[in-house]
């Protein structure tokens, strides 16, 4: 499931080009990415406050059990790595 | 009347660095292996370097034969900058991230939300957690992946 500050309609147009089936929310306001510490101040294109990026692999009871905060915006987790993360999960 | 040769591996050259950086952002940021280090950026700015090498030489040392003593060091000069800036993109400014330092650590329970999805109906973490999968089980965890959004 994937958190950004887009709105529901550009994160609906995202899925329909990529063809994602993940969840994608929008937290417009960054409640949930301030929540999170994760506000990147005026990082956007037009000086908007959005999210810096990050992965939390959440287990059934609530706790990370999982997280890869990246320290280059340019390098995010890749798909193997959070796949060898969930085998961790039972 | 200009008889010389006109000096292409300048122009060659300085149109290089232009394709070496832009195609870092336009392609090859798309793909894990040619993102994290830009590789083919830097192979592509080395050839840059060459070509405008070669053509300063020819512009100073065979300056009988080509042309290029203005547009040379005018273009080295350009391409330097281009390289300067795609550099500081990528070293500098990609690592200006906040501090973090209240973001739940491994072991710590993920903070609690709803947000709206797609559609508009609101998904809460804790809904996510508990709502059966398609086999009728629990799923076993969440990823939650924040990014940074096309605005």
């Amino acid at each position: 499931m994937a958190i950004s500050v887009d709105a529901p309609n550009v994160s609906r147009n995202l899925c329909a080009k990529a063809g994602y089936t993940f969840t994608l929310l929008s937290d417009p306001n960054a409640e949930v990415i301030r929540k999170y510490d994760l506000l990147h101040v005026g990082a956007g294109t037009n000086g908007q406050d959005i999210a810096r990026p990050a992965e939390f692999l959440v287990d059934s009871s609530g706790v990370v059990r999982w997280l890869n905060l990246t320290e280059d915006i340019r390098v995010r987790a890749r798909p193997e790595q959070m796949m060898e993360a969930s085998k961790a999960l039972h | 009347m200009e008889t010389r040769r006109t000096n292409w591996s300048i122009w060659a050259g300085f149109l290089l660095s232009v394709v070496a950086a832009a195609s870092y952002f336009l392609l090859f940021a798309r793909f894990p292996t040619t993102r994290d280090v830009p590789w083919v950026n830097f192979l592509l700015f080395g050839l840059a370097a060459g070509l405008l090498g070669l053509g300063l030489r020819r512009a100073f040392v065979n300056h009988l034969v080509y042309r290029g003593k203005v547009a040379g060091p005018v273009l080295a000069v350009a391409s330097i900058a281009i390289f300067g800036l795609f550099s500081f993109a990528i070293f500098v400014a990609a690592k200006r991230l906040p501090a973090s330092q209240d973001t739940p650590h491994v072991g710590q329970k993920a903070p609690e939300f709803r947000l709206e999805d797609t559609a508009g109906r609101l998904v809460a973490l804790s809904d996510l957690l508990s709502t059966p999968l398609f086999s009728g089980r629990v799923p076993k965890g969440v990823l939650l992946v924040f990014y940074r959004g096309y605005w």
